[in-house]
């Protein structure tokens, strides 16, 4: 029940004027700041979806931004070049990114391992490939693809209504949380975990892991098109950077710095790493040298991280508190 | 004929920059079991250290530099980052991850993210007749570079005491250490040579495409990735066969097929060798 005075706060979030100077540029509810945290939220999502294969299942994809761009082009395409309603494109993409992550993860899921990294890799460099060549002006290449104002609802378009944007985000957000903390109490979870630690154990059990894989990297990449969806709603167009293998060693960076396969860790490490790259790209003209790139400061943030900080953002918590309790 | 000719030796100097970039890697790999996306910072390094040398100073001078810029980067990489992540393979593998990220930020800020024209060596512009086609001649320098490598390494790997130990390791690296050897000195070894080896294809890659750029490391990276899996991990000459094979397809499907395709054909490749030899072809032997 804890975790419902966040939500409460979100969800209210955008009915406070009140002005953090250096943190935010405006009050929390201008748009500017409204959609700097609506872009936080989503990868808070999407990096705890990913989190489900990766910290829970043990599954290193490097395919993930796949879906994500699925679900990103997947929406842009349908509305921009057949004219679709929105909802039903959603509907449709997030079902195709489903199919596709079910046939990819087919191929991909028998071998393990560093295998399974490379496999991955390789698909989602295809679908990056594609992305930028452009096939028959579909994708719009490296320009990307805007999605048209006209064929999205009133109440998502316009500045004014960042604030329905924000709360799309943070459904989105809710509705990842509710997916993977049920998982993680339902018997499910622990079978993830299980994989994880050791798969023979699971098939001596009798229960299939080349199934429950495959079913994990469905889900993982339908969540992962749904957050594509939001995203290209909420900064108005998709980008070949959702293809791009920066995005899914992103999303492992996020995980990582969190807390892989904990509760909160993930999204934590989510929301404060697209905050981060945000304000660093914002402020970083005024820094000298190398601290003006975002990539720089969280590339050795991480390094940090991994080499010092075993467990992430959560396990520095747990330690705190165990050393405090002690 | 000439077109056919043609697209094999270019096919074959692409090859030779994948072979140069993976056999480092495989070796990385095969001993270490460290899965090294800073592979591409190493081979970013040279070739901006080969570019600097080249632009301010002398062409002739260019290669060795980088070589050198990328062998020292690899042994810094190792003795800083990787070391002290022994016996945790995954924090190892993201530790690479995050350097690269951090590594190309970096070079970013430095020459910024265009591309900066490379110079090369005048004869490079010309060519050669070869039965009937007009071939390139920097494709001839990237051949030569490759082949002399390929040779150096096995004979390095089958002759010397170091490349005995690490063709040991890479077959069971408990053993070796059991035997009172310290396999730790033979891995800031593999990294080095690895780091060298991406550091002279850094150069030649920027000769051969006549710009550098801060991404240009994890572009080529991916498919020396794919040439790794599938010559099998740890094994040179397996590199060296995947590397033909991966060059060639690419080049013949890119030009006869549309564009873009070679590099897609290249992934199904992957994916069916995987399916069918998951150890790749040459399972896992080193030479």
């Amino acid at each position: 029940m804890k975790a419902l005075i966040p939500l409460v706060l979100a969800v209210a979030l955008p009915w406070s004027t009140l002005d953090i100077p250096f943190l935010f540029d405006g009050p929390l509810n201008s748009p500017g700041t409204l959609q700097l945290l609506g872009v936080c939220l989503v990868f808070g999502g999407l990096a705890l979806g990913y989190d489900l294969l990766f910290g829970h299942a043990g599954l290193l994809s490097f395919g993930h931004a796949l879906f994500i761009a699925l679900g990103a082009y997947g929406v842009g395409i349908l509305v921009n070049h057949f004219y679709w309603p929105l909802w039903t494109a959603v509907l449709l993409a997030v079902a195709g990114a489903a199919i596709a992550a079910f046939l990819l993860g087919a191929v991909a899921l028998r071998v393990t391992g560093i295998a399974l990294a490379m496999v991955t890799l390789a698909f989602a460099q295809v679908g990056w490939i594609v992305v930028n060549r452009d096939p028959g002006g579909l994708t719009g290449g490296e320009e990307g693809l805007p999605l048209g104002p006209a064929a999205v609802p009133g109440f998502l378009v316009g500045v004014a209504n960042t604030v329905n944007l924000y709360w799309l985000a943070l459904a989105f957000l809710v509705v990842v949380v509710a997916i993977v903390h049920g998982i993680r109490r339902a018997p499910l979870g622990r079978v993830l975990t299980g994989l994880r630690d050791d798969e023979r154990r699971i098939a001596v059990l009798g229960l299939s892991p080349y199934r429950i894989k495959l079913a994990t990297f469905v889900l993982a990449g339908a969540l992962a098109a749904l957050g594509g969806v939001v995203y290209v709603l909420l900064t108005g167009g998709a980008t070949p950077y959702l293809a791009s293998t920066d995005l899914t060693l992103s999303l492992i960076v996020m995980a990582v710095l969190g807390g892989a396969g904990t509760r909160w860790g993930a999204l934590l490490g989510g929301i404060v790493y697209a905050y981060l790259d945000q304000r660093l790209t914002h402020v970083g003209g005024s820094l000298p040298g190398p601290l003006g790139q975002p990539l720089f400061v969280l590339g050795t943030l991480f390094v940090l991280a991994v080499a010092f900080v075993p467990g992430g953002l959560a396990g520095l918590r747990r330690r705190t508190l165990s050393a405090t309790a002690s | 004929m000439s077109t056919v000719v043609l697209l094999t030796l270019t096919g074959l100097g692409l090859a030779a920059l994948y072979f140069l970039i993976a056999s480092g890697l495989s070796l990385v790999f095969g001993l270490a079991g460290v899965l090294n996306f800073a592979h591409g910072l190493f081979l970013s390094v040279g070739a901006y250290a080969g570019w600097f040398v080249a632009t301010h100073w002398a062409l002739g001078p260019a290669i060795p530099v980088g070589v050198a810029a990328g062998a020292a980067t690899g042994a810094l990489v190792e003795l800083v980052v990787i070391r002290p992540l022994y016996r945790r393979p995954t924090e190892q593998v993201l530790a690479t991850v995050g350097l690269s990220l951090a590594g190309v930020a970096l070079l970013q800020s430095i020459w910024g993210a265009d591309p900066r024209s490379y110079p090369r060596p005048a004869w490079t512009a010309h060519t050669t007749g070869v039965l009937g086609a007009q071939v390139p001649d920097d494709r001839f320098l990237l051949i030569g570079a490759a082949v002399l490598v390929l040779a150096a390494l096995l004979a390095f790997l089958r002759w010397t005491r170091y490349g005995l130990i690490i063709r040991a390791g890479v077959e069971n690296r408990a053993m070796v250490s059991a035997l009172g050897i310290d396999v730790r000195a033979a891995f800031t070894l593999v990294f080095t040579l690895g780091g060298a080896l991406a550091g002279a294809a850094g150069v030649l890659g920027g000769m051969y495409f006549g710009s550098v750029s801060p991404g240009q490391g994890a572009g080529l990276l991916i498919f020396a990735f794919i040439v790794v899996v599938i010559g099998g991990l740890g094994s040179v000459t397996g590199c060296a066969v995947a590397a033909v094979a991966v060059g060639l397809l690419q080049q013949f499907v890119n030009y006869y097929g549309t564009s873009g395709a070679g590099d897609v054909s290249v992934v199904a490749l992957l994916a069916v060798v995987l399916l069918l030899r998951p150890g790749g072809v040459a399972g896992k032997v080193t030479a």
